[in-house]
């Protein structure tokens, strides 16, 4: 049964993998989770939003072209410049580049899908239907006015009464699940649904790019999701935490919006980093120079970029000395940047490089870039940032960053892999005049922009005094910016009349190395018919054949076996071949999950929160289901993999992809509750209104018990594992009986002790420490739904010795619970018994 | 502009010492150092008009006091730095498009040599020059320094000298006098503003809850703009005032008529 038949020809082969990967036509193509069509999801509608954020764009150049040019009042003018920089930055760029890594990722990696197709289809419904919810306020004239920034108390309750804030905090987070599931998904992929035999130094320097930015995502983001949470809570139900009235501190939220701010700008340009180092070497005719160097700098840019936050924040009253180390942590992170120019720079001169669009714009990102690097050094300058600190030369600065360093290699990347993407050339040169009108019109606005700033215009204001002198560089600018919408309006044509007319273009059309141009173009649903085994670097440069072996099925896997979606996981280090991965296909889950979830962030956003209540537990319910899909009754032991060696199936194998995907979770987990406990911290040193009138009290003995209820829980979680890989599900069972109940008695426990805790809208101590109870009910509580599926799996039979992937992902969990519950209930009992103690704390 | 031609010419020292030890890139650097002559006149043509252009009440090119003037240095000494870095680059760039025969693809030249070492001495330069900078311009304590308390509220200042000085009606024009370091101490009763006359200095944000304090000094007398910084609502754009510098006598005069 599980030996493969071989397809009878290439072409039947073909036939039949697109019957088992491919998505049904109509609305059937609402069930895809296919990378390819995803990828393609993700790039059309960021796309589309980067039109939306341009035509917004637009309007500002518009309404402050000159003096006296203004049409709209701050009320509307306040919404379009947070709206510009909300789209631009969250519905934009970040879904731009994680459509091109879900699309380019498995392609390159020689495999056929990434390893979560399901989350990442469930990641682009949450990524529309969160970025619907910011349109449509728009629509409705209640989009957030306070800045894509937020800085309270500007965007709290009393100085933003309206829904507008709100809007922006829950719409965002919604996104942001999207960011944090591609980013888990394509960490997961990089290391380990590889072609046998790529070991991580012969890994596409794209992925390589791809792996840091996905680590830095789940550090990067949870920050501001803690902050959107908390400031959230703040103004539905009152909790003190920004308030400088009441112990809170504005400073707070600028601490975790920028721990999240200033990584989230190297995490738009890593990937467009990438793209380049992907780029160059083709276009140079030779392998790209210092390639460890480049992945030296890319992971110290990733390190760099968590230790200089604070630069956005030089004009609040830090001491100097604090500055000073910012100041060189910004400018040390030139350094890593330093080394990539320099090893593209040398790349171009020692090879022979081609002229053509893509290199134009890779030129022009040259420029762009590195005037956007260097005003950063200025930037960098504490005496000089507190001058243009919030004026134009800022909005100049970080806009030759942006969009030099994302957008140029963005459309770069957009004219090297169109071919790909529609297995079309392009018709007419209209490449060329994209780029000067785009390069030229960004100039004219953007340079002048820093001279604006030095004449001392600040940023959002909405009219300003002739008087000032400001006229004339405005107006140019506003001339620049339209000239430049020309060229993107040119650039859709171009792209839409090669997607419809260019001519058929032949495999391979660059002469690129990499293994996405080893797939049929335009691609397939299944990626490759057969996986190839990587010996080289330059596989494709290696074995120009390596197409048509591979369409013909003789790599691994070329064949359909039980219309199952197969792939090839590997050992992260070596590539050596460990598992076949089973997919799940296509599935219209997704979709009613994150409808579901819309529910939840719809109902949160009107404050109808028994309906919240209701989409949480459709969503839980849904997740539920996800699990039916590996789940087996019998084990399907090694299975051949078509040249005549066998693997396990990653369900029998101890080194599944969901596994690593639950420890990536955590990591993310864990950098949000280190922000929170990091705010207990912040605030009880730095903000006003220290030491609060009242601490928790009397529940040591309830805390302690909830402590030991967490660690019986892990230690019971390793018992239920140990008795089901011993083939004992009847103990596994038994033990995970008693899990169930510790971790009700921690909920329980935690729920008394919550009655009992000081109100949280009096005190931003009382606020924190409530906020750590729930984040640590919520992990038992959740803990308890992991032991109820263990239950549901061993009573289906789904669990045995080799099968005991459930149980490995529930002793993870178990875990963390644990270690996060004694650290955070073990830190709340501290604090209030320091502050407790008369003369202490403060 | 003296000043200017000097530091200019330091760079250009650096830029060579570092760049010397490799024969590809030194060829390379010589013939960009003819292109980047042209390049610096055709600047300087269009420098004069821009500079002309440089003035304004909120201007921080046309300092009138030592904190927006040292500022200002540091701009002019960073803007050339960044013009003959950025010069090297496209040189670089034209060079791979224009050269006949191929440069050595060395990792030493290009990554540690250009990539490493280069941005680290210049920014190593550069950091201890903007900490000196920085650390004139603190709040040090003296004799002779006035302190006001400046409060913020949406969308206006209201301003008290603590120690004897003219009154100050909300909304300005605030009365500094000039030559005398002036210590604003800064505070916000609702959102962040952020307090800023580009003419005499930087910026320091107006927190709730928290008092911040800069030290501005104007040289000589005038009117200076001052303007919001931080985004504090609907009333932003209009959250400016006007500042005068007097005379020392005049500021007494105006502080004695008070009581």
């Amino acid at each position: 049964m599980n030996e493969p038949v071989r397809s009878a020809s290439p072409v039947e082969l073909h036939h039949e993998l697109t019957r088992i990967w491919g998505a049904n036509p109509g609305l059937g193509q609402l069930a895809a989770v296919n990378h390819t069509a995803l990828g393609r999801r993700f790039i059309v509608t960021a796309f589309l939003f980067f039109a939306i954020g341009g035509i917004l764009a637009m309007l500002v150049r518009a309404q402050i072209a000159t003096s006296h040019s203004a049409f709209v009042g701050p009320e509307i003018y306040n919404q379009v410049f947070t709206m510009h920089g909300t789209v631009m930055m969250f519905l934009f760029a970040i879904p731009m580049f994680e459509g091109f890594a879900i699309y380019l990722l498995p392609k390159m990696l020689g495999t056929r899908d990434l390893a979560f197709p399901r989350s990442g289809a469930y990641g682009y419904w949450c990524y529309l239907f969160g970025g619907s919810i910011l349109l449509l306020a728009l629509a409705m004239g209640a989009a957030p006015d306070a800045g894509w920034f937020m800085y309270t108390p500007l965007s709290s309750k009393p100085f933003s009464p309206g829904i507008n804030a709100d809007v922006w905090l829950i719409g965002i987070t919604f996104v942001e699940i999207s960011a944090i599931s591609a980013a888990i998904e394509v960490l997961v992929s990089i290391l380990l649904i590889r072609a046998p035999g790529m070991s991580l130094d012969r890994m596409p320097i794209f992925a390589w790019y791809m792996l840091v930015v996905a680590v830095m995502i789940l550090v990067g983001f949870p920050p501001l999701i803690l902050g959107s949470i908390l400031l959230e809570a703040e103004r539905a139900f009152g909790w003190a935490l920004f308030d400088p009235t009441r112990g809170g501190d504005s400073l707070l939220w600028q601490h975790l919006f920028w721990i999240f701010g200033h990584p989230e700008v190297y995490i738009i340009f890593l990937p467009a980093a990438g793209m380049v180092s992907t780029i160059i070497p083709v276009m140079a005719g030779r392998e790209l120079l210092g390639y460890r160097w480049v992945v030296l700098a890319a992971i110290s840019v990733g390190f760099l970029s968590f230790g200089l936050w604070v630069h956005h924040m030089f004009a609040v009253g830090i001491p100097h000395l604090a500055l000073g180390f910012f100041s060189a942590a910004s400018m040390l992170v030139a350094i890593p940047t330093g080394v990539q120019i320099f090893a593209w720079l040398g790349t171009l001169m020692s090879g022979r490089p081609r002229f053509n669009v893509p290199m134009l714009f890779l030129c022009g990102f040259f420029f762009i870039f590195v005037l956007g690097g260097l005003t950063g050094v200025m930037v960098a300058v504490v005496p000089f940032d507190l001058q243009v600190h919030d004026t134009y030369f800022v909005v100049a600065h970080f806009h030759y960053v942006l969009v030099g360093g994302f957008v140029f290699p963005i459309m770069a990347a957009a004219y090297y892999w169109l071919p790909h993407l529609t297995g079309r050339q392009p018709m007419f040169q209209l490449g060329h005049a994209v780029f000067w009108l785009v390069f030229i019109g960004f100039n004219l606005t953007f340079f002048l922009m820093h001279l604006t700033g030095l004449l001392g215009m600040p940023r959002r204001i909405w009219t300003y005094a002739e008087s000032y002198g400001w006229d004339w560089l405005n107006l140019l600018s506003s001339i620049g910016g339209f000239v430049m919408t020309i060229g993107f309006a040119l650039f859709v044509l171009d792209i839409l009349l090669q997607a419809r007319f260019g001519p058929k273009t032949g495999r391979n059309p660059w002469g690129a190395a990499s293994l996405e141009w080893a797939t049929p173009i335009p691609p397939t649903d299944y990626g490759f018919a057969s996986i190839p085994t990587v010996t080289s670097h330059r596989q494709l440069a290696d074995d120009p054949d390596l197409p048509r072996k591979l369409a013909a099925g003789d790599g691994l896997l070329g064949f359909a076996r039980r219309n199952w979606l197969e792939t090839i996981a590997v050992d992260m280090i070596t590539g050596e071949p460990r598992q076949i991965v089973l997919l799940p296909g296509r599935t219209f889950l997704p979709l009613l999950t994150a409808l579901a979830t819309g529910l939840f962030f719809v109902s949160l956003l009107l404050q109808v929160y028994p309906l919240a209540i209701a989409g949480l537990v459709i969503t839980i319910a849904m997740f539920w289901l996800w699990t039916r899909h590996p789940a087996r009754t019998a084990d399907l032991g090694r299975l051949p993999v078509g040249d005549g060696t066998t693997l396990p199936v990653h369900t029998e194998s101890g080194q599944a992809p969901s596994w690593w995907a639950v420890v990536f979770l955590l990591l993310a987990d864990a950098a949000l509750f280190g922000s929170l406990l990091f705010g207990l911290v912040f605030l009880w040193v730095v903000a006003p209104g220290w030491p609060p009138p009242e601490v928790l009290s009397d529940s040591t003995a309830f805390a302690l018990i909830a402590m030991a209820c967490l660690v019986a829980a892990a230690g019971l979680g390793r018992l239920a594992l140990r008795a089901a890989r011993r083939g004992a599900v009847g103990w596994a069972l038994v033990w995970n009986r008693f899990l169930a109940a510790a971790h009700v008695a921690t909920v329980l426990l935690l729920a008394a002790i919550l009655t009992t805790a000081p109100d949280p809208t009096a005190h931003a101590y009382a606020g924190v420490t409530v906020a750590i109870l729930v984040y640590v009910l919520v992990h038992a509580a959740v803990g308890l739904i992991l032991a109820l599926h263990v239950w549901q799996a061993c009573r289906r039979g789904h669990v045995s010795a080799a099968r005991s992937l459930d149980l490995m992902i529930g002793r993870l969990w178990h875990d963390y619970t644990a270690v996060a519950g004694v650290i955070g209930l073990g830190t709340i009992l501290g604090v209030a018994a320091m502050i407790g103690q008369p003369g202490a704390g403060g | 502009m003296d000043r200017m031609t000097r530091d200019m010419d330091l760079r250009t020292d650096i830029v060579l010492l570092d760049l010397g030890h490799d024969r590809a890139v030194e060829v390379g650097f010589l013939h960009g150092a003819r292109l980047f002559r042209r390049l610096a006149g055709a600047i300087a043509c269009l420098t004069v008009p821009l500079l002309a252009g440089c003035t304004g009440p909120l201007s921080t090119l046309d300092p009138a006091g030592p904190n927006a003037a040292a500022v200002a240095r540091l701009w002019w000494v960073m803007l050339a730095g960044a013009g003959l870095i950025f010069a090297l680059v496209m040189i670089c760039l034209l060079l791979a498009y224009r050269r006949r025969t191929r440069a050595r693809g060395s990792v030493g030249t290009w990554v540690v040599g250009l990539g490493l070492v280069f941005p680290t001495t210049t920014l190593t330069l550069l950091l201890g020059y903007a900490i000196v900078t920085g650390e004139r311009l603190l709040p040090h304590p003296g004799q002779e320094v006035l302190r006001l308390d400046g409060t913020a509220r949406q969308w206006t200042w209201n301003f008290v000298y603590p120690d004897g000085g003219p009154a100050i009606p909300d909304g300005g024009p605030l009365v500094i006098p000039v030559g005398r370091p002036v210590d604003i101490h800064v505070t916000s009763e609702d959102v962040i503003h952020s307090f800023w006359i580009p003419r005499l200095g930087g910026k320091i944000d107006a927190l709730p809850g928290h008092v911040n304090v800069i030290r501005l000094q104007a040289s000589e007398p005038g009117r200076f703009g001052a303007q919001c910084a931080e985004f504090c609502g609907l009333g932003h754009t209009q959250m400016f005032f006007w500042v005068d510098a007097v005379p020392e006598e005049n500021f007494r005069q105006r502080a004695e008529a008070r009581r």
